[in-house]
């Protein structure tokens, strides 16, 4: 292949995921810095009071969140399509056009939020200031970019498998994407009926990351493996089919759990509760499945090398990338999984519903099913641009991990025993009303949770410039083997 | 390879999934065309012919809303215009709403407009929860509208300095900043007073949604955890 002065690998394709990985590292820090603001206002709630109210900083906290993680899985799709199918990415030009016209969108959309704020309740507002509707606050205008930079996207992602080879991957990948892209429509319409309009928000919301995101991991992490580990493409797609069949099986009637309170009828109770409840079998799966393929690889490797584990070479060619696929296959259990099952049954959710529980299992199983993995992304992506055979652990990469995860699990457990507290008092106890909700809120051990919280995030922070800093430099550092 | 097991072949699990998720989103669509009938908004008829709805139409807030334990069902439910003594609304007890209880159907539908879109424009849900979904920062409100804070003896009338619960809310939602009950204070989202009417309209109507009986308990406190 021609060489190419920016990626070194003369794949435009892959050019272009770094752009998107690059502007998704990005995005994630601004994510974590108005989590700061969000945090600090919960202790000293007088802090940018009237200047950047808690609303817009958590407005932008959520929506970079989901910024990031949309532009890290298109770069992903665009890294990975040239070594599945085995030609260039069709239309790569307009591909490239796109991505400007999507990043130039989110940074007005961004400005908006911190420098307009609110408007007026009329259309207006709806189309070009904010939205009002948690994750989706984007306006009505740029709902129509992304539908269009995502047709864009979902082209060039057909033409390259239907013309290349069309790998297991690759066909999941394609009828994954086209239904993640579909589902935004559902969340780009206006009604009077508050019932009705959380009906659909969570067609967006559930449908995204309890099914559509999740078979994208799990097509990421067949990918991974084979890259990584060099797993046998035959089991690990056979295991990516088994998944797909599992997620789709249970997360799309899982749906059901958020359909208990919103004005829907009692049988989503049965339905939510059932469906929903089966979600952790997939995730299981997919953590026995990595840990499975890394195990007998790295045994077949001992084997032919006739010496025993402390001996052997590893078979992971990306240290840090493949750390990372680990703690997702873990995170995403324990997150997803396990925080979700804690509050799924309609009996616990009467409680816990709408409560820092929820924030609790929102932070893990997004940190731990999403971020853990799209991280591995961005130093798969270092290593390819860099030439690299086997790239290694360095102290930045691994005090970085351990800090991100560290604060993570603090914060998700302040956030659980902060929830505890709600759920006793303020639910329980004192019906749910404005005074009950204080009464919960000013408890010492809500108190206590929501300073841990702050620290945590001062931990996922500093671990996140070092992460940024290792990104940046690991490439270059001579330790790996080239 | 004729011996091959079916289990292991890849062509059985890729037929299985599509299978299985054609399955799913088929019910899941059919389950949307019977909750959407069930949860279309009411409308006047409704109210008048005594017809319970899951959502009622925006004329409710014509109407006196408890929110009162059903012994048929074992929760608590929207009880509008008062109770038959077994959990049934009787649609008979009005109230008055800034001073009216005679809203035409297109009145209080342009009001109900208003509130949403005010809800949306001023990013309420990324404070508070509706219906549970939302932020945490700040009271959910869902039955907001029957929160005992802005009743006869609630703290509101009182710091607000108005007569009735609708004029309370209002004046509050024009000037939260005025009216702190904590160190956590609502910003002001310049809500005019037009606005803050609509808004109120809209949390009364949305009081009156059969939620399941969530919140449970709600405005019950007695200090214990059993307030029937
Ligand atoms: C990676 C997968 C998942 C992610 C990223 C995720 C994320 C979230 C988030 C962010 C929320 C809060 C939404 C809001 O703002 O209102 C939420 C709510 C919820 N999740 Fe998950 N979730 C995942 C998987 C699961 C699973 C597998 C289960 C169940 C086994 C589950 C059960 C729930 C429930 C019951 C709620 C509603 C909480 C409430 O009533 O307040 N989630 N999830
Ligand atoms: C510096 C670290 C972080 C801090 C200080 C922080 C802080 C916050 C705060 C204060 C909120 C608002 C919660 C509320 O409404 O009461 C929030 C919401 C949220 N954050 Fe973070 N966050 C951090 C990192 C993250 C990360 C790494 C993720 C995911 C990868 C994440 C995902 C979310 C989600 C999904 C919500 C909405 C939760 C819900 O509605 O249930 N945050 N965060
Ligand atoms: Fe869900």
């Amino acid at each position: 292949m021609a060489s190419n002065h920016l990626t070194g690998i003369g794949s435009e394709s892959k050019q272009l995921a770094t752009w998107y990985f690059t502007f998704a590292a990005i995005l994630f820090g601004a994510q974590l810095l108005f989590g700061l603001v969000a945090a600090i206002q919960y202790v000293m709630p007088g802090f940018l009071y009237g200047i950047l109210d808690f609303s817009i900083a958590r407005i932008i906290h959520i929506n970079a969140l989901v910024v990031w993680m949309v532009f890290a899985m298109f770069g992903s799709v665009y890294w990975l399509l040239p070594d599945e199918t085995g030609i260039e990415t069709v239309g790569i030009k307009i591909g490239k056009l796109l991505f400007w016209i999507f990043a130039l969108a989110i940074v007005i959309v961004v400005l908006v939020f911190l420098f307009i704020q609110v408007g007026p309740a009329s259309d207006t507002t709806i189309w070009f200031i904010t939205e009002g509707r948690e994750y989706i606050e984007a306006p009505r205008w740029a709902d129509w970019g992304i539908v269009v930079v995502a047709l864009g996207f979902v082209g060039n992602l057909f033409l390259t498998g239907m013309k290349g080879k069309q790998t297991g991957i690759v066909t999941v990948l394609m009828a994954d994407m086209i239904a993640f892209a579909g589902l935004y429509l559902a969340g780009m319409f206006f009604t009077d009926n508050i019932s009705v309009d959380q009906y659909w928000w969570w067609w967006v919301i559930h449908l995204w990351v309890e099914a559509t995101w999740e078979v994208f991991v799990g097509a990421i992490a067949a990918y991974g493996l084979i890259k990584m580990i060099g797993a046998h493409r035959q089991v690990v797609e056979m295991w990516l089919w088994i998944e797909v069949a599992m997620l789709f099986g249970s997360g799309i009637l899982g749906l059901g759990h958020h359909y208990f309170w919103i004005g829907t009828p009692e049988y989503w109770w049965e339905i939510g509760a059932l469906f929903s409840a089966l979600e952790p079998l997939p995730l299981v799966a997919m953590f026995v499945h990595v840990l499975y393929d890394w195990g007998k690889t790295q045994g077949a490797e001992m084997a032919k090398e006739h010496t025993d584990e402390y001996q052997a070479k590893s078979v992971i060619t990306n240290k840090p990338a493949f750390t990372w696929f680990v703690l997702n296959a873990f995170g995403n259990f324990l997150g997803a999984g396990v925080w979700g099952f804690f509050h799924t049954l309609p009996q616990v959710n009467l409680y816990t519903h709408g409560t820092q529980f929820t924030a609790a299992h929102g932070h893990l199983a997004f940190f731990g099913a999403y971020a853990t993995i799209l991280v591995g992304m961005f130093y798969i992506a270092v290593q390819g641009t860099n030439g690299i055979k086997v790239l290694k652990s360095t102290k930045l990469s691994i005090w970085s991990t351990s800090l991100i995860t560290g604060g993570m699990l603090v914060m998700t457990v302040a956030l659980t025993i902060a929830g505890y507290v709600q759920v006793l008092v303020s639910r329980a106890q004192m019906g749910a009303t404005w005074a009950g909700y204080f009464d919960g809120q000013s408890g010492v051990w809500f108190a206590q949770a929501m300073d841990w919280r702050l620290i945590a995030g001062v931990v996922v922070f500093t671990g996140f410039i070092l992460l940024a800093i290792d990104l940046l430099t690991t490439g270059k550092n001579p330790v790996h083997k080239r | 390879m004729a011996n091959k097991s079916v289990w292991s072949d890849n062509r059985f699990w890729q037929r299985t999934a599509t299978w299985v998720t054609g399955f799913a989103s088929v019910l899941l669509i059919w389950l949307t065309f019977d909750t959407s009938a069930q949860i279309a908004m009411g409308n006047d008829q409704d109210l008048q012919n005594k017809v319970t709805k899951r959502v009622p139409g925006p004329t409710v807030i014509n109407y006196k809303i408890t929110y009162e334990m059903s012994a048929k069902r074992g929760l608590e439910v929207p009880i509008i215009g008062g109770n038959d003594g077994k959990g049934n609304s009787l649609f008979q007890v009005k109230e008055k709403f800034f001073g009216r209880d005679d809203y035409s159907e297109d009145e209080a539908r342009a009001l109900l407009h208003l509130g949403k879109l005010g809800e949306q424009a001023k990013n309420c849900m990324d404070c508070h929860t509706l219906l549970g979904n939302g932020a945490y920062y700040a009271p959910d409100l869902t039955k907001a509208w029957l929160d005992p804070a802005w009743g006869p003896n609630g703290a509101m009338q009182a710091l607000t300095g108005k007569n009735t619960r609708e004029e309370a809310m209002a004046e509050f939602l024009q000037h939260p900043g005025q009216y702190p009950t904590h160190a956590r204070m609502m910003p002001n989202l310049g809500i005019t007073a037009k606005e803050a009417k609509g808004l109120v309209a809209f949390l009364k109507q949305m009081s009156s949604i059969d939620t399941n009986g969530f919140p449970r308990n709600f405005g019950k406190i007695k200090g214990a955890v059993n307030g029937k």
